[in-house]
C-alpha cells in the first residue's frame, strides 16, 4: 500500500447510501487537510444495480483517478466479486459479518450490532472507515452535526453513539492497519464536484438566465443554479425539449440577459439548429456539453470525450465559435467564467466541453479569489445616436455594438436570415460577403487570445502526453511515475481546443521525439483535427471508449505496449 | 394614440392582395392605439411568409427559426417583463413544427401574444399542406387530398385552458386590431388565430370562403364558461365564430409570479460577489 496516498472504493447497489458515506468522510478529509480526488461511477438506475463512489485521499497532490484499491467497503456480496482483483496485495477488504471475503484478508463488522437500526448503517461504516483512517473523531463528528443538524438533537445523539461505537470498534479490531500520515494543517478549502465548479463559475460571470431539459450528467449544473438563483438573481426554466432551451436562451441573450444552456451530446444534437442561429444572429450565449458515451443514448452515466467534432462543426453554416475543455475543478470556474467574456466580446457561440468524469469529480480546492477576477464583457449600454443604431454594423474587427431592446430607444433587429447592417433580410452579392467576411472577422480575434496549452513534466521530454479536458490529470499523474523511474514525459494540456493558435505549441511538438495523443474516444479526434490544422501528426494515440475515465496505470500500461 | 407612422413603411415580398397585408395593418392600429412606441415592443417571429413581419414594420424584433418563435419570445418576456413581446408567425411554424413549443407555452403562461396568420396553407413553400388545412383538401402534394385530420387550434387551447384564445379574420381589421388589443392587454399568454387568406395557394379557403362564413360573437357569449368556449371552439365549416373565445381569469403570468423577474430586467440586476463568496463558504 502507498504511505502517501490511499485509494477507497466503497461499492454497492444504488439506494443502499454508499454516496452519504463517501460524501461524509470525503468532506471529513478535506476539512482534516487532506488532499481528497472523488470519482463516482453508476448505472443508470435509481435503486440496484453496482455503483461505487471512489476516494483517493492523502497528503500528496492527486489529479486523477485510480484503477488499483487500497480499502475496499463492499456494502453487498457482489461488491467482493467485482473489485477484488483490484484490491492490492496490501488491500483491506471491510464488508459485514455475514458476507464472504472470498479469500481476501478482510476487516468483518458486526454492522447488525454496531447499528442498531438499519438507517444507522452508514455512521457505523463511516465510523469504522474513520478509525481505520485515523481521522480523528472530532471531524467525524462535526459530520453528523452538519447532515443531522436539521433533524434535532435526538437525531443527532443518536448518531453519535452509533458514530462512537462504530469508532471504538474500528480501533479495538482495525489496529494493525495502517493510518494515514498527518495532514499538514491549511486554509479551509471547499469540496465541490466539476459541475459545481462550472456553475460558480457562471455565477461569478453574471449569469442571469438558464433554460435546461434534464440530461445526464448535465443536469446537476442547472440544479446548482437553481439552488444558488434566487440569491443570486438567476432565472432558471426547466423547458419542453433542448431546442426549446437554446432558442430560449438566444431570447434570452438578446433581451440582455447573460446565458448558460448545459447539455449532454443527445440533447445538444436536438441544439445544433440554435447553434447555427446563435452564429448569424451574433448572439452570445454559453452552452455546456457534458460528455458521455454515445452513439444515441450510449452509455448514458458514464465517459467519454467523442463530442468533440459535433461540438466543433454543430450547426449549418460558416460562423466562429470557441471551445474551452476544462481540465480540473478550478478551470470549470475559471473557464466557465472566461466563456462569458469570450462569448459577449465576439457574441458568439461558446462551447465548455466537459464529460462525467470531471462533472463528477469531487475535489478540495482553494476557495476561489473573487478579487482577482478579471471583467466580463458586457454589452453596448450607451443608447447614443438611437436613430442611427444599426445592429450589423460592418466594422474593421467585425465587432457590432450590440445593444439590448427596451433598454433605451435603439431599435435592435435580430435576424436569422443573412441580413443588412439594420438587421433586414437581404440576398445582395455584395452585402452577403461582407457580413460573412465581418462574422468570421472575430475568428481571427478569438484566436488572437486562445488560452494557451499547459506544460507539465519533464524539460525536454523524450515523450510528450499531449491531452485535453478531464484527461489532464491522469497524464499528469502518469508523467511523474515515469519520471519518477528515470523517463523524460512531459504533458501538454490543452484547455482550449478551438480555436487553435499553432504558435504556441507547434515549435514544441516538432522538437519532442515521440508525441502521444491520450484522448477518450475511438478515432482520436483532437489529433485528427491537430493534423488538419497543422500538419502534424502525433506518433501515437492511446484511446479509451470503455465509458471508464483515464488513470495513470491504463496510461502507463499502453506506453508500454 | 400614437401615429402609426411611427412603425414605418416598408415593401414586403408578400403577393399583392395577400391577407398579411391587413394583418401588418391591423398591428400597427393595434401598437398606435396601445400607445406602444418601436422600442417598447419586441416582435418575435419564425419563418414562413407571415414570420417576415419584423422587417416590415419598426419595432424591436427577432426573427429566428422555423417553428421556433415562441421559446425566444417567452425568454424575452422573463428577461424582461417591461417590454411588450409579440410572437407572429404562421400556422405551419406555429402548429406543425412548433406544435410542442406551443403546448408548453400555453402551460407556461408567459404574458406574451401570439398572432398566428392561419391560411390553412404552407405559402413560403408554394402549397403543402399545413396542419389546419381541412381534411380532403387536394394540393400539389397531397394530389388525393390531405388524409391528417385538421388541427384546430383553438379548440386545444381552450381545452388546455389557456389563458386568452382569439379567433379573427384578416378581411376585418378594425375588428382584427381590437382582438390583437385585448390580446395584448391580457396578463398571460394570449393567442389571435387570424384567417388570413393564402391568394396564391389556397384556392378553398378564399377571401370570399372566410367571409360568407366568420361571424363575430356577440355579447350573448360569455369568454369565461368553458363549457360554451369549448362549443365555439369546436364549430369551424359553415359558421366560424370570430372574437374572443375564451378568456381565463384565473391563472397569473409566470413572470407576474416569479421574484426576481419582477425585480426589473435580469440583465440589469448586480452581480453580488459578497453573495458569491457566502456561496462558496457553504462548500466548506
Amino acid at each position: 500500500m502507498s504511505v502517501q496516498n490511499r485509494h477507497i472504493v466503497i461499492g454497492g447497489a444504488a439506494g443502499q447510501g454508499l454516496v452519504t458515506v463517501g460524501q461524509m468522510l470525503s468532506k471529513g478529509l478535506v476539512r482534516a487537510g487532506y488532499e481528497v480526488l472523488v470519482t463516482q461511477d453508476y448505472m443508470s438506475r435509481v435503486r440496484g444495480g453496482h455503483n461505487t463512489y471512489n476516494i483517493r485521499t492523502g497528503v500528496t497532490p492527486l489529479t486523477g483517478p485510480a484503477e488499483s484499491i487500497d480499502i475496499l467497503v463492499a456494502l453487498n456480496q457482489e461488491t467482493v466479486s467485482l473489485h477484488k482483483r483490484a484490491l492490492g496485495s496490501d488491500g483491506i477488504l471491510i464488508l459485514d459479518e455475514g458476507f464472504d471475503a472470498e479469500g481476501l484478508a478482510a476487516l468483518h463488522v458486526p454492522f447488525a450490532s454496531l447499528a442498531p437500526k438499519a438507517v444507522f448503517q452508514n455512521i457505523a461504516a463511516l465510523g469504522v472507515l474513520c478509525s481505520v483512517l485515523g481521522l480523528s473523531k472530532d471531524h467525524a463528528a462535526t459530520l453528523v452535526h452538519d447532515s443531522f443538524g436539521k433533524k434535532g438533537q435526538a437525531v443527532i445523539a443518536q448518531n453519535l453513539q452509533v458514530l462512537d461505537e462504530a469508532y471504538a470498534w474500528g480501533e479495538a479490531n482495525a489496529a494493525s492497519f495502517e493510518k494515514l500520515p498527518s495532514a499538514v494543517s491549511r486554509a479551509p478549502r471547499m469540496f465541490i464536484n466539476g459541475n459545481e465548479s462550472l456553475a460558480l463559475g457562471a455565477l461569478a460571470a453574471g449569469v442571469k438566465f438558464c433554460s435546461f431539459y434534464p440530461m445526464t450528467p448535465a443536469t446537476s449544473i442547472a440544479q446548482n443554479l437553481i439552488t444558488h438563483g434566487r440569491k443570486m438573481g438567476v432565472y432558471v426554466e426547466q423547458v419542453e425539449d433542448e431546442i426549446a432551451a437554446l432558442n430560449m436562451g438566444l431570447g434570452a441573450s438578446y433581451a440582455g440577459a447573460p446565458t448558460l444552456i448545459p447539455t449532454s451530446g443527445g440533447g445538444f444534437a436536438l441544439m445544433t439548429e440554435a447553434v447555427s442561429l446563435a452564429g448569424v444572429m451574433e448572439q452570445p450565449v454559453v452552452v455546456v456539453v457534458a460528455q458521455r458515451p454515445g452513439p444515441a443514448t450510449g452509455l448514458p452515466t458514464r465517459t467519454e470525450q467523442a463530442d468533440f467534432n459535433l461540438v466543433l462543426y454543430a450547426g449549418h453554416g460558416e460562423f466562429p465559435r470557441a471551445i474551452f475543455a476544462p481540465g480540473t475543478i478550478e478551470d470549470c470556474f475559471f473557464l466557465t467564467r472566461k466563456a462569458f467574456d469570450i462569448s459577449e466580446k465576439y457574441q458568439s457561440p461558446v462551447f465548455v466541453l466537459t464529460d462525467q468524469e470531471l462533472a463528477d469529480r469531487h475535489m478540495g480546492v482553494e476557495p476561489f479569489d473573487l478579487d482577482a477576477l478579471p471583467p466580463v464583457a458586457g454589452p453596448d449600454l450607451s443608447d447614443t445616436d438611437a436613430q442611427a443604431y444599426k445592429r450589423y454594423v460592418l466594422t474593421k474587427d467585425g465587432l457590432s455594438p450590440r445593444r439590448i431592446p427596451g433598454y433605451g430607444e435603439s431599435i435592435v433587429l435580430a435576424d436569422c436570415h443573412e441580413h443588412t447592417e439594420d438587421g433586414h433580410i437581404t440576398e445582395d452579392i455584395d452585402m452577403r460577403i461582407a457580413m460573412n467576411d465581418k462574422r468570421m472577422l472575430k475568428e481571427e480575434g478569438m484566436r488572437s487570445e486562445v488560452v494557451p496549452p499547459r506544460f507539465f513534466g519533464a524539460d525536454r521530454p523524450d515523450t510528450l502526453l499531449l491531452c485535453w479536458g478531464s484527461t489532464e490529470g491522469a497524464a499528469r499523474e502518469a508523467a511523474n511515475v515515469l519520471n519518477g523511474q528515470g523517463q523524460r514525459v512531459g504533458v501538454l494540456s490543452f484547455t482550449q481546443v478551438w480555436p487553435l493558435a499553432p504558435e504556441q505549441f507547434l515549435p514544441l511538438l516538432e522538437t519532442v521525439p515521440k508525441v502521444v495523443c491520450v484522448e477518450g474516444n475511438k478515432t482520436a479526434q483532437f489529433a485528427r483535427l491537430l493534423r488538419q490544422e497543422t500538419g502534424f501528426r502525433p506518433h501515437r494515440n492511446i484511446l479509451r471508449y470503455d465509458g471508464r475515465p483515464f488513470t495513470a496505470s491504463y496510461i502507463i500500461g499502453k506506453l508500454a505496449d | 394614440m400614437l401615429d402609426i407612422s411611427i412603425y414605418g413603411d416598408y415593401h414586403t415580398s408578400w403577393c399583392p392582395g395577400c391577407g398579411n397585408h391587413d394583418v401588418l395593418k391591423a398591428l400597427k392600429e393595434a401598437l398606435a392605439g396601445l400607445d406602444l412606441a418601436p422600442h417598447q415592443v419586441v416582435h418575435v417571429s419564425g419563418i414562413g411568409q407571415a414570420a417576415k413581419a419584423p422587417h416590415y414594420i419598426t419595432l424591436n424584433g427577432f426573427n429566428g427559426l422555423h417553428g421556433r418563435c415562441l421559446p425566444p419570445a417567452q425568454a424575452v418576456k422573463l428577461a424582461n417583463p417591461s417590454l411588450t413581446v409579440i410572437a407572429e408567425s404562421g400556422d405551419g411554424c406555429n402548429y406543425g413544427e412548433g406544435g410542442n413549443h406551443f403546448l408548453a407555452a400555453i402551460r407556461r403562461n408567459v404574458n406574451i401574444t401570439l398572432l398566428v396568420h392561419d391560411n390553412q396553407i404552407y405559402g413560403l413553400t408554394k402549397g403543402q399542406a399545413s396542419p389546419t388545412t381541412s381534411e380532403g383538401h387536394v394540393t400539389k402534394s397531397q394530389p388525393d387530398g390531405v388524409t391528417n385530420a385538421s388541427f384546430n387550434p383553438i379548440a386545444v387551447a381552450v381545452a388546455m385552458r389557456a389563458g386568452f384564445v382569439a379567433r379573427a379574420f384578416s378581411g376585418n381589421i378594425s375588428h382584427l386590431a381590437t382582438m390583437m388589443q385585448e390580446a395584448i392587454r391580457y396578463p398571460g399568454f394570449a393567442m389571435v388565430d387570424i384567417l388570413s387568406p393564402c391568394i396564391s395557394f389556397n384556392k378553398v379557403n378564399t377571401f370570399g370562403w372566410y367571409k360568407q362564413r366568420c361571424y363575430e360573437l356577440g355579447p350573448d357569449h360569455d369568454p369565461g364558461n368553458w363549457d360554451a368556449a369549448m362549443a365555439k371552439a369546436n364549430e369551424f365549416g359553415e359558421h366560424i365564430p370570430v372574437g374572443i373565445i375564451w378568456r381565463n381569469n384565473e391563472r397569473m403570468a409566470l413572470d407576474e409570479r416569479v421574484a426576481v423577474c419582477k425585480q426589473g430586467p435580469l440583465g440589469r440586476q448586480s452581480v453580488d460577489m459578497a453573495v458569491l463568496a457566502g456561496i462558496m463558504q457553504s462548500y466548506i
